[in-house]
């Protein structure tokens, strides 16, 4: 060969090409499985619309060629997602795509800064407790973090607005934005921050315990290991063995696990966002579901999985970076 | 004969479930600077676990009791803190260990970690510390060691990763090194090249090393003085020619006579029986239910350790001065 690409580009580029597959194989299955559900959109329209008679909704159905066979609608389903053309809400009358997208930015910052937060938050505690392992710190941080893994995503959301909102009156108890405020730029990214801190935690919470256990488990194995009594020999302090020497091989569980609660964050933001308010994909699934909103629905599927899939794949190039031995794999 | 390091009455257990057991009892030893003891013994005879008591490396996990003394030129090193430990790891004793491809980290380059040393204890900038590396892996004749220093573990051969401990290990030239099995995990090829090696650095740089074997072979070439351990206890300690050629102790007997492939009929020569693990030791001599020459006396008392011909001891009530076992 006369010229070779790097082998990280070449991973890379691997990587991007799967996700092309994944989409199609999901936007067929979500098509399958909504199809299965008994009633389609023109009884509910027609039911939302006070009623109509048989030759009134099988005229709705002719007309949203909802009256084709199984087969050709998939087809001109499928044809549609790869074309990004996702249909229209027959609940709503507009663009699916459209809808979808104006509600992709809010769950994208809810998500990102709450797992961020987790992440963060949960490896710093798990190599905390690691290196006190058996102690007061330890223990009592166990406890915490079984009784965080343990409760609800929605309880927890309404207790915190409970406590932080109406008791203490400290933070707004939902929504993104202050409605009709009137703010400089750095004014309306202050008051977006302020409705941002009670959902985001919330969603952490439950996390943070999650990476916390692992964090650690994986600290205490890595700990354990040759390569850190190697370490030790030749005269790196304590500090730098855990922060840097254990918890850089330990991290890979955690990244990737956390790669793979992407999928599970933006099912548990549909909680989080009904409880706060928070108008993103989780609300609108909520609604889209309550309006039968198939299209919709299999719209949110469809951007939901494409979002999962770049994350994990964004993960991956994180744990190429981290353990060189995985670009060679 | 001053001495580099001395080790008096180091006893090392392990918490279990039973009590604390046994793993190291009672082992004395010196070793004078530049000089090259070995300790042998099969596995489970605790000459590792001695090994890596003396640096404090034993895995804290395990959370290991420890008693006794080992003074490096006179300094207590059981019990010291673990800053000041970590002060003497690399200036004072280096160590290399079994198997190199565990022993060292996979996600960082190797310059990374044969810098770390040089920039924690002598203070070198990045710059110095790469220089200076490139001239460890010559020392090592590590080919091509620039181009190495961005490489990873994997990159590397077994034998070429042993090379790249050793260059970490003598970093900031220790005045002793301790090596854990060197050359156990290695082909047979490379396991000369890395003892060969080892014997001539040592005698370059002046450096004492501690070499724990269970390889006779290895003892026979490169050591000075040869102590042999079975279950956690010294049972025989002299001059290398002396012991391999008049050993006083049964169990060493069979260990040479086992490494000579002494058997009848082209059979391997053995020894009957194994190891008793820490909490099945018998209250005598831990070799008395495999040894043929053992008496109702074996069983009483662990037998003392006393003088069986010039510079060599053993601990065996059968073992006459002068005359071998």
């Amino acid at each position: 060969m006369a010229f070779s690409i790097p082998p990280f580009l070449q991973f890379m580029f691997r990587r991007v090409l799967q996700i092309i597959p994944v989409v199609i194989a999901i936007a067929a299955l979500n098509f399958l499985l909504l199809s299965l559900a008994p009633g389609d959109a023109a009884d509910v329209i027609s039911a939302n619309n006070g009623g109509a008679s048989a030759e009134e909704v099988q005229a709705l159905r002719e007309s949203l060629g909802l009256d084709r066979p199984m087969i050709v609608q998939f087809f001109s389903y499928m044809g549609g997602v790869l074309t990004l053309d996702l249909g229209q809400s027959y609940v709503r009358g507009m663009p699916v795509l459209d809808l979808v997208m104006s509600r992709v930015p809010a769950t994208l910052l809810l998500m990102v800064t709450s797992l961020a937060l987790a992440v963060l938050a949960g490896i710093l505690l798990g190599i905390l407790s690691s290196t006190r392992y058996g102690s007061l710190l330890d223990r009592v941080m166990s406890i915490i973090s079984l009784l965080l893994y343990s409760t609800p995503h929605f309880w927890l959301a309404l207790m915190m607005i409970v406590f932080f909102s109406v008791h203490l009156g400290l933070l707004p108890s939902g929504n993104i934005a202050t409605i009709g405020g009137d703010f400089s730029f750095l004014g309306r990214v202050w008051d977006v921050f302020v409705h941002l801190i009670l959902p985001a935690v919330t969603m952490a919470m439950f996390y943070i315990a999650v990476y916390m256990r692992l964090m650690r488990s994986s600290m205490l194995e890595v700990l354990d290991l040759d390569y850190i009594t190697a370490a030790r020999a030749r005269g790196a302090s304590e500090k730098k063995i855990a922060y840097s020497h254990a918890a850089r091989n330990a991290l890979l569980p955690v990244v990737t696990l956390a790669g793979v609660q992407i999928g599970h964050a933006l099912g548990g933001s549909v909680l989080i966002e009904t409880v706060f308010g928070w108008p993103g994909l989780g609300r609108l699934v909520y609604e889209s579901l309550l309006e039968r909103d198939t299209n919709t629905l299999m719209g949110i599927l469809v951007v939901s999985s494409v979002l999962v899939i770049v994350v994990s794949l964004c993960i991956d190039l994180v744990c190429g970076l981290l353990d060189p031995r995985i670009v060679h794999k | 004969m001053t001495s580099l390091l001395t080790v008096k009455s180091l006893c090392v257990g392990f918490p279990g479930k039973r009590g604390v057991l046994p793993a190291v009892e009672d082992l004395d030893f010196h070793i004078a600077p530049g000089e090259t003891l070995a300790i042998v013994g099969e596995s489970g005879s605790g000459k590792s676990t001695a090994a890596l008591s003396i640096p404090g490396l034993l895995s804290r996990s395990s959370r290991p009791v420890v008693s006794g003394s080992v003074r490096f030129e006179g300094q207590e090193m059981l019990n010291m803190p673990d800053r000041k430990l970590a002060r003497m790891r690399g200036p004072d004793v280096g160590m290399i260990f079994q198997d190199p491809s565990t022993s060292l980290n996979p996600v960082f380059t190797i310059g990374r970690q044969i810098c770390e040393p040089l920039r924690t204890h002598m203070g070198l900038d990045a710059r110095a510390a790469e220089a200076r590396a490139i001239e460890l892996l010559e020392l090592v004749k590590v080919s091509a060691p620039e181009q190495r220093l961005a490489q990873y573990p994997h990159n590397l051969s077994g034998g070429m990763r042993q090379r790249v401990m050793i260059a970490i290990a003598l970093a900031c030239s220790p005045r002793l090194l301790i090596a854990d099995e060197p050359t156990t995990a290695l082909d047979v090829t490379v396991q000369a090249q890395v003892l060969r090696l080892i014997s001539g650095l040592q005698k370059s740089l002046g450096m004492a090393v501690l070499l724990i074997t269970h390889d006779l072979g290895v003892v026979w070439e490169t050591a000075d003085r040869v102590i042999v351990m079975y279950a956690g206890r010294k049972v025989e300690e002299g001059p290398v020619r002396r012991i391999l050629s008049q050993p006083s102790h049964p169990y060493t007997e069979g260990l040479l006579r086992a490494a000579r492939k002494e058997g009848r009929d082209g059979f391997l020569t053995e020894i009957p029986g194994v190891v008793p693990p820490p909490h099945q030791r018998p209250p005598g001599c831990a070799f008395e239910p495999r040894c043929a020459r053992a008496i109702a006396a074996c069983r009483a008392a662990v037998p003392a350790i006393r003088s069986t011909g010039p510079g060599q001891v053993a601990a065996c009530i059968r073992a006459e001065e002068g005359q071998p076992a």
